[in-house]
């Protein structure tokens, strides 16, 4: 899916000032790409990543998901086409803390009305490694394991867009690389696009382009999906 | 979508996400029920019991021969029937005759109850199921006595000539009404022909008994009603034991609206612990929302498919509840049922449907606003964490859930007043609490600086959290107001009944003492112990006119009392001539001085429409009588004492016709001493209202055994919302103890800082409680019981210190788990 971001400025009333939380960014990831958006604490990262999955709407400047204006869709319809289109991985994995790991996967399935959603969600526990947990709660899971789960739970709608926000951040070194060895895996086998929010720099440099947000603006230079690993590096 | 629905509510089911509102609703539901069910079967016994003394559970009255329609429409709807024939006539034996209620009546008469008959005068006696056989006759004391004659002797009435088979001891139609009506005789319908004495023209009453054949039967009885009602012709009308028996009426009307009272302050309760539960529910939701958001839900599907859930579940609790409270219900009938000693009717279908339907409707209504505070949470949430619902406009947001409980209050009150004062003493109580709670809680963190540590972290605990604490203080509160409340009414019913049939009251009336037999009778009674007889003297007399007014029966044909007052102003009634009123008259309007001018009964007045002021001119056997009307009394009728509707000052009978009228009580075993009496003074007439009483306080005790039960019942119920309300708070009251322990509290620090904050919290909403308490039982006394009601500083000391142990009591209890628990476990709660 084609993500074209036009001049996206974000910005909120505190008080009587202005404050620009992200300002005249724009950008855009072909079908396949992958994207990590890099930057401190506060540097508009996770508000860019809000505006591209439509969970809120842009004070300038525009959002398309092939040619689509998000802004052009009322609240339901942004929602309709995140059900078709994005999948979500969390720092925090947000797996409902009352539902079995299988019923976690579950659950995005059986919103876009799949009767198949229990074979589906189980594959995608298998993927994960984690069929023999299918019935394990989030709190006898790990957090690498948790972690795994939500990675199902993203997939398993077949995603045309992965959004993922500080993936390893709770998690410690050696699960987060397995889990993003595992991530860009399963992105790789459904050709899917990635934006991944983060401050982990291994997990960075693994993506085809590094965006840098400094005080909510664009440092790095954008640069097509050809030539991003050379500006990269 | 139902489907996914369901499967949504199974698996948060199974999580235990629901179990805490399913339990909450379940027993609120249950609590409703069950005290519906047992109200509505012990309502319908106690209306059978109160039929006896109708003599049946319907009864049409005519004066003209009832059409034999009626009778054909009640036979062939499964009813038994029975007809009674009443008229006045002269009953003579030798030379000596008396003006005598004649009644016919038929085999199986009566249809509730018993009549009971003695082998002779002042002798024991017996119920019976027979009745007088043709050629026999059953007379009362006061026929017996009045006309000399005993068991085996021969009465005339009319044509016919009977023999006095047994004396009538009781007969429960008459009941209380005993000072206007003439001594009794009664005979068998067969022999009534032949008397030749109802002719074209005599003043007669026809009365069609009707009454059901088991005790279930109350629905056919109804449906005979309303079937009847439209076909009523002139003289015709309907009776039921409240019309018939005014001095039960207000036993039976109390009762009802205390039962009334009970199942409305446990809507109440019921609401309070499902708007906790459901708060608590839709708090742990928010990730869940946005979450689902994310995953492309939209918001009107979301917001469906969380309104099917809560529907089901609102559905589950209230088919639950009712089984729950039928269980209930059936426990108390099984336990209590010989000690009531109420034969009591199967339960209706009412309490389950009602049930069902207050289990969906509370969950709903208190779900809708949290729903809608929910369908606003930003999908954004599941990113930036700081992100809430937007406020809910509070008192839109309650709305829905206060219609419902206004509906609920004045569906099971079936009473406008009565659901208007409980609903707006708890309106009121609950905005009181708000502002008085957040008002106290000021003052907290100074008084914290000066206390020690752990008492420090329980009033700060309180303070921090200032919104929570009033809610859970305000619905503690309310639990706490529903026991004050109806621990204070049922002081006041108590006094009231105990007053009422009180066991030394008066159970024997003698009347037709002449002027100068006064002195005499007084000195015979106090020479048989019984001493400090009261002598009233009274005139009989008839109203002619009021102000410039000629009373005429025919004024009296519109309005609803007109029946009454008809029936009032064409016969003569009791007046006497006294300086002091008798105890238990309250002068409600105007002045008694004592001197002149007439006292009227304030119910007379407004029955036959007579104000203060109104000049009244009474026949009193040819000879007027007349005065203004300067003051308005309250008398209570139903205190067995002899009253009076009009009281002239004293010297107002010199010039008529007049006798003497007093009432004592007369211990069992002492009958020798009327015998005596009657023996010195002849033309004496005893009339013994003891079994009147009898059954009177029978009636008040089972009543009051009722009324008890529903009070235990309802006071389960307020303890265990009690509970729910700190339940609610739980996990994160665990979440608050792990950390405190975690930083190094020790077990007992934190026992007493949960002992402190609970202290607080159990006195703000214990004398809150006491507050409202105080005003509405008033308010309840007042206007809708109408009986006296001594405030007392007991409902402080209750509402503190009630309130006090309550909270600390139910609050550790509910908090016992947490402690005990590894502190990690604790903040690893989600």
């Amino acid at each position: 899916m084609q993500i074209d971001i036009e001049n996206l400025g974000k910005s909120v009333q505190v008080g009587e000032e202005r404050l620009d939380i992200l300002a005249d960014v724009s950008f855009s990831v072909n079908k396949g790409e992958t994207v990590a958006i890099v930057g401190s604490s506060g540097s508009g990262k996770s508000t860019l990543l809000g505006l591209i999955a439509g969970l809120d709407l842009p004070s300038s400047g525009q959002v398309r998901l092939d040619g689509v204006a998000l802004s052009d869709l009322d609240e339901d319809g942004r929602a309709a086409l995140r059900g078709r289109n994005m999948g979500f991985v969390f720092q925090s994995f947000q797996l409902l803390p009352g539902l079995t790991a299988l019923e976690n996967v579950m659950l995005p399935l059986e919103l876009a009305g799949r009767k198949d959603a229990a074979e589906v969600a189980g594959e995608h526990l298998k993927r994960v490694g984690l069929s023999a947990r299918a019935r394990h709660r989030p709190t006898q899971l790990s957090g690498g394991e948790q972690q795994r789960v939500a990675l199902a739970r993203a997939f398993a709608v077949s995603p045309r867009i992965l959004l993922a926000d500080e993936p390893t951040g709770n998690l410690d070194a050696h699960t987060g690389a397995q889990v993003i060895e595992l991530m860009f895996e399963m992105n790789r086998a459904q050709d899917a696009s990635l934006i991944i929010v983060t401050h982990d720099a291994a997990l960075a440099s693994r993506c085809g382009r590094q965006l840098r947000l400094d005080g909510g603006r664009l440092v790095s230079p954008v640069v097509s999906s050809v030539i991003s690993p050379v500006v990269a590096q | 979508m139902i489907a996914l629905a369901l499967r949504l509510l199974a698996r948060e089911w199974r999580a235990g996400e629901m179990r805490v509102v399913l339990l909450a609703v379940a027993l609120a539901v249950a609590s409703l029920t069950a005290v519906r069910y047992f109200a509505d079967r012990v309502e319908q016994a106690l209306g059978t019991e109160a039929n006896t003394l109708l003599a049946a559970d319907l009864a049409l009255v005519s004066d003209h021969p009832i059409d034999a329609a009626f009778v054909r429409e009640a036979q062939a709807s499964g009813l038994r029937v029975s007809q009674t024939t009443t008229f006045l006539s002269m009953t003579l034996a030798g030379e000596r005759n008396l003006l005598t209620g004649i009644k016919a009546v038929a085999a199986g008469y009566p249809l509730r109850g018993d009549l009971r008959i003695a082998p002779e005068l002042f002798a024991a006696d017996a119920p019976t199921r027979a009745v007088p056989a043709p050629g026999e006759a059953w007379v009362d004391s006061r026929l017996a006595s009045g006309l000399g004659v005993k068991l085996g002797d021969q009465v005339d009435v009319g044509a016919i000539s009977l023999r006095i088979a047994a004396i009538l001891t009781f007969e429960g139609e008459r009941g209380g009404n005993f000072m206007a009506l003439a001594p009794r005789l009664m005979l068998n319908a067969e022999d009534l022909p032949r008397t030749g004495l109802v002719q074209v023209g005599s003043r007669v009453v026809y009365r069609l008994l009707v009454a059901g054949r088991e005790a279930g039967d109350q629905a056919k009885v109804t449906a005979f009603h309303a079937w009847a009602k439209p076909r009523l012709g002139r003289g015709e009308q309907l009776e039921d034991v409240r019309d018939a028996r005014p001095e039960l009426r207000q036993v039976l009307d109390r009762a009802q609206r205390y039962l009334g009272l009970a199942a409305l302050l446990t809507v109440l309760l019921a609401a309070a612990a499902t708007q906790m539960a459901l708060r608590r529910y839709v708090q742990r939701h928010f990730d869940q929302f946005a979450l689902l958001r994310c995953f492309g839900a939209t918001q009107r599907r979301l917001f469906s498919l969380y309104l099917l859930q809560l529907g089901a579940l609102g559905l589950l609790a209230g088919v639950l509840g009712s089984a729950l409270g039928w269980l209930a219900q059936a426990g108390m009938v099984h336990l209590l049922g010989d000690a009531i000693r109420i034969g009591l009717p199967p339960p209706s279908l009412l309490p389950p449907l009602l049930g069902v339907a207050a289990g969906v409707l509370l969950v709903l209504a208190f779900s809708l606003p949290a729903l809608l505070r929910l369908a606003r949470v930003p999908a954004l949430r599941v990113l930036r964490r700081d992100l809430g619902a937007p406020p809910a406009g509070a008192m839109l947001a309650q709305g829905a859930g206060l219609a419902v409980v206004a509906g609920l209050l004045f569906w099971q009150a079936g009473e406008l007043r009565l659901g208007l004062i409980v609903g707006g003493g708890v309106l009121g109580l609950m905005l009181a609490a708000a502002l008085a709670i957040q008002l106290l809680l000021l003052p907290l963190p100074w008084l914290a600086q000066r206390m020690p540590a752990s008492v420090r972290l329980g009033l700060l605990n309180l303070r921090r959290r200032r919104w929570e604490t009033t809610l859970q203080a305000m619905a503690l509160s309310l639990g706490l107001l529903a026991l004050l409340l109806l621990t204070l009414v049922r002081g006041d019913l108590f006094d009231s009944w105990r007053n009422q049939a009180a066991l030394g009251a008066p159970n024997r009336f003698v009347i037709n003492i002449q002027p100068e037999q006064v002195d005499a009778v007084r000195q015979s009674l106090a020479g048989q112990g019984i001493a400090d007889v009261i002598l009233y003297p009274t005139a009989r007399a008839r109203l002619i006119r009021i102000g410039e007014r000629l009373v005429s029966p025919d004024d009296y044909v519109d309005g609803s009392d007109d029946a009454r007052a008809k029936r009032l102003v064409e016969r003569e009634f009791n007046l006497s001539s006294l300086a002091d009123l008798p105890p238990n008259n309250e002068v409600v309007a105007g002045r008694w001085s004592g001197q002149e001018g007439f006292s009227v009964e304030v119910g007379l007045a407004k029955t036959l429409r007579i104000n203060l002021g109104d000049e009244l001119v009474f026949d009193a056997g040819g000879l007027p009588l007349s005065g203004r009307v300067t003051s308005l009394r309250k008398v209570e009728w139903d205190s067995f004492q002899v009253n009076f509707f009009v009281i002239a000052p004293p010297g107002a009978f010199n010039a008529l016709p007049q006798s003497f009228i007093t009432s004592f009580h007369l211990p069992p075993g002492r009958g020798a001493v009327l015998a005596r009496l009657v023996a010195d003074f002849p033309n004496l007439t005893v009339i013994d209202v003891e079994q009147v009483m009898v059954e009177l306080r029978g009636m008040l005790d089972r009543v009051s055994a009722a009324v008890e039960l529903i009070f235990l019942f309802s006071l389960a119920v307020g303890v265990l919302v009690l509970l729910a309300a700190l339940y609610a708070r739980r996990d994160e009251r665990a979440r608050e103890i792990g950390l405190w322990r975690t930083l190094g509290a020790s077990r007992r620090r934190v026992m007493l800082a949960l002992a402190t904050e609970f202290t607080a919290l159990g006195l703000i909403a214990g004398g809150l409680a006491a507050a409202a308490a105080s005003g509405v039982a008033w308010l309840l006394a007042e206007r809708v019981f109408e009986l006296p009601h001594a405030a007392s500083p007991v409902v402080w000391l209750a509402g503190f210190g009630g309130g006090w142990l309550l909270v600390l009591g139910a609050g550790l209890l509910a908090s016992r788990g947490i402690l005990q628990a590894p502190p990690m476990q604790s903040l690893r709660r989600e």
